[in-house]
C-alpha cells in the first residue's frame, strides 16, 4: 500500500498560510524527519502544526516505527508511557515543549526539494503496526490499542465513500481537532493520505480564525470540527464562506444547531461516531434523522447490557461506552453516555478513574468526582465535572495542582468542595443526587 | 482607551482601565461559573493553564462573550492560540482597542 494515494509530485499534500505543500516536498521532509528520529522505535508524535504531524507519522511508518497518541500528556501519563515503551522519543515542534522524554525537535526542513528529483513513493504492508492510541481505562493505567496501517486506511476510505470525499477530486481539509486525537487523526490526517486531499497545517481555534482559514484554502473543503467549535462559529456574528462539508464528533451534536450550520455555512453537516477504540464506526445528518448507519461490515452484538462492536475495520470487539439501541443490521440509536463515562469536548475519561486519581492524592482521605449540568457553560454549552473531597490537611490550589499532574486539565473538577464527609447513604455508596445536591447549593451561594 | 501599547510587547503595561477590567472579569466569572470573586482575578495574572486554570473550552467561552458583548472578534495568528492572551490586562486592552460596540 502507498504512504500517499497522491498520484503526482506536484499534487498537493497540505497548505500553510494558503500556500501549496507539494508529495515532492512533502517525501523530502519525510526523509529529513527520518533521520532525526533515530531508531528508538516509538514515537510520541505531540508537533501541533498538523503538516509537522503527518510529516513525523510517514517518518515513523517509513522508519518501521510506532506512533504513540496517548489522550493526554499529563506527567502521570508520561510516566506510564515511559514503562510501556521504555525508549520512546518525543516529536516536537515546540520550543517549550515540557513533556518528560527524550525529546526530538522537529528539524527545520524549510528547504524547498530540488524540482528534478522525485523520491520513491513508500509502500507500506497493511499489518504494519502503525499506532497505539490509549483510552484513560478506568483503574489509573492507560490501555493500549494497536492500529495496523491496513485497518486504519479501511477504516478511512469507507469514511471517504459515505462523505463522497473518495471521488478524484482533492478536498482541503480544516480542522480544528488535534492531529493526536483518534477523530482528528482519521479524519484530517489519514484522510488527506488516504484520499489523495490537501490538509490545512493550522488548527484555526477562534471562529474569526477558522473562517479566515477555510476562506485561503480551494474547495471542495470539509471543515473536520465538534460541537464546541461550532456552537462559537455559528455564535460569533463572522461571516462564513461556503463550505461544501462540515463534520463535526466527540458528542452530540444538536439538531438545531445542525440546522444552522447547514444554513450559515451553505453546507451539508455530517455527524460521525466513533471511539479510540474503534475508530469511526457510523455517520449519520442529523437535519435528516437522528439513527446512525454504520460502516459496512461493522456490526453491533448486544450482551446483556452491553452493547459490542466488531467486524469491518475494528482490530478486536469492543465494548461500547453509550447507551446504543439497535434498530437494524446497520442501524442505532445513541441514548447518551453510560453513567460512568465522562466526556468532555472530546477527551473520555470515567468517573472511576478520576476517583482513583483523586484519591491517590497524599491528604485526600476520601473524594468522590460526579457529573454536574448545572455548571453548564451558556454559550458553548459544555458542561464540567464536579468533586466533592474530604481533605482538611490540603488547601484546594496545592489539590488542584496535584491533580493537574494525574488528569488532563478539562477534567479538573468544578466546583471543587471540600466537605466534612461525602453524603454517603447506609451501604456506602455515593448517590449522584446528594453530591449533584450540595453542588447545587454550592453554586446558589458563590455564584450568585 | 488611545494610549495602550501593544499588549504582547508590553504585558505588564499598566494601561488597561479599570472599569472595564471590572467588567469583562465578571463576564468571564458569570460565563464559566468560576468559583472565584471577579475583584479577585488578578489582571497580571496568567488566564490559561496555572493562575485562574482555565483551558482551551473556556477561552472559546470568553471569546463568544466578548464578541457578543463588545462585537471583537479574537484571532490568533499564533499556534500558541490559547495562550495569546496571557492575562486579564492583555485581553481588556485588547477589547479597548478593537471593540466595535
Amino acid at each position: 500500500m502507498p504512504l500517499l494515494a497522491h498520484t503526482c509530485p506536484d499534487a498537493v499534500v497540505a497548505y500553510r498560510a494558503g500556500a501549496p505543500l507539494t508529495v515532492r516536498q512533502f517525501l523530502h521532509d519525510v526523509a529529513c524527519v527520518r533521520e532525526s528520529l533515530g531508531a528508538s522505535g516509538h514515537i510520541l508524535n505531540a508537533c501541533g502544526d498538523r503538516y509537522h504531524f503527518t510529516v513525523g507519522l510517514a517518518a515513523a511508518l517509513t522508519a518501521g516505527q510506532v506512533t504513540l497518541l496517548p489522550s493526554t500528556h499529563t506527567p502521570e501519563v508520561i510516566r506510564q508511557l515511559r514503562g510501556f515503551a521504555p525508549g520512546a522519543v518525543c516529536l516536537t515542534d515546540r520550543t517549550d515543549c515540557d513533556i518528560e522524554l527524550p525529546q526530538v525537535p522537529y528539524p527545520i526542513t524549510g528547504t524547498p526539494a530540488a524540482a528534478g528529483v522525485i523520491p520513491p513513493m513508500p509502500q507500506l504492508e497493511p499489518t504494519q503496526l502503525a499506532a497505539y492510541v490509549f483510552t484513560s481505562g478506568s483503574t489509573g493505567t492507560p490501555v493500549p490499542y494497536p492500529k495496523t496501517w491496513g485497518r486504519l486506511v479501511q477504516c478511512v476510505r469507507e469514511e471517504a465513500r459515505r462523505l463522497g470525499l473518495h471521488g478524484s477530486q482533492p478536498w482541503s481539509i480544516v480542522a480544528t481537532v488535534p492531529a493526536q486525537h483518534m477523530y482528528g487523526f482519521e479524519s484530517s490526517v489519514l484522510m488527506a493520505l488516504s484520499g489523495g486531499h490537501a490538509l490545512c497545517a493550522e488548527r484555526p481555534f477562534y471562529p474569526a480564525d477558522i473562517a479566515a482559514r477555510l476562506a485561503t484554502v480551494p474547495r471542495p473543503r470539509v471543515l473536520v470540527s465538534t460541537p464546541v467549535h461550532l456552537r462559537a462559529l455559528v455564535g460569533a456574528g463572522v461571516q462564513l464562506p461556503p463550505t461544501d462539508l462540515v463534520l463535526s464528533a466527540t458528542a452530540p451534536l444538536a439538531q438545531q444547531l445542525a440546522f444552522e450550520v447547514e444554513r450559515r455555512l451553505g453546507t451539508q453537516l455530517m455527524e460521525i461516531y466513533g471511539s479510540t477504540e474503534t475508530g469511526q464506526i457510523a455517520s449519520r445528518r442529523p437535519t435528516e434523522g437522528a439513527e446512525w448507519h454504520l460502516w459496512p461490515g461493522v456490526q453491533l452484538a448486544a450482551r446483556a447490557e452491553e452493547v459490542w462492536a466488531q467486524g469491518g475495520h475494528i482490530e478486536q470487539p469492543t465494548r461500547l461506552c453509550d447507551v446504543v439501541e439497535v434498530k437494524g443490521d446497520d442501524r442505532f440509536l445513541l441514548h447518551g453516555r453510560l453513567a460512568d463515562l465522562v466526556n468532555i469536548a472530546g477527551k473520555r475519561s470515567s468517573l472511576a478513574y478520576l476517583n482513583h486519581q483523586l484519591n491517590s492524592i497524599p491528604g485526600v482521605l476520601d473524594g468522590a468526582f460526579f457529573h454536574c449540568e448545572e455548571a453548564r457553560a451558556a454559550l458553548t454549552q459544555v458542561s464540567r465535572v464536579a468533586a466533592c473531597v474530604v481533605a482538611p490537611t490540603l488547601e484546594a490550589a496545592r489539590l488542584l495542582q496535584a491533580l493537574r499532574e494525574r488528569i488532563d486539565p478539562v477534567f479538573l473538577p468544578r466546583p471543587l468542595l471540600f466537605v466534612a464527609r461525602l453524603p454517603r447513604n447506609g451501604t456506602g455508596k455515593l448517590p449522584q443526587e446528594a453530591l449533584r445536591a450540595l453542588a447545587a447549593a454550592h453554586l446558589k451561594t458563590h455564584v450568585a | 482607551m488611545s494610549d495602550t501599547v501593544s499588549p504582547r510587547k508590553q504585558p505588564a503595561a499598566p494601561g488597561a482601565d479599570p472599569a472595564l477590567t471590572a467588567e469583562v472579569a465578571a463576564l468571564i466569572v458569570g460565563a464559566l461559573n468560576l468559583d472565584v470573586a471577579a475583584a479577585d482575578i488578578d489582571p497580571g495574572e496568567p488566564l490559561y493553564g496555572e493562575g485562574l486554570g482555565l483551558d482551551s473550552i473556556d477561552i472559546l467561552e470568553i471569546a463568544l462573550v466578548v464578541s457578543k458583548q463588545y462585537g471583537v472578534q479574537l484571532r490568533a495568528d499564533s499556534e500558541e492560540n490559547e495562550r495569546i492572551f496571557g492575562s486579564l490586562r492583555q485581553l481588556v486592552d485588547y477589547i479597548s482597542e478593537h471593540r466595535t460596540k
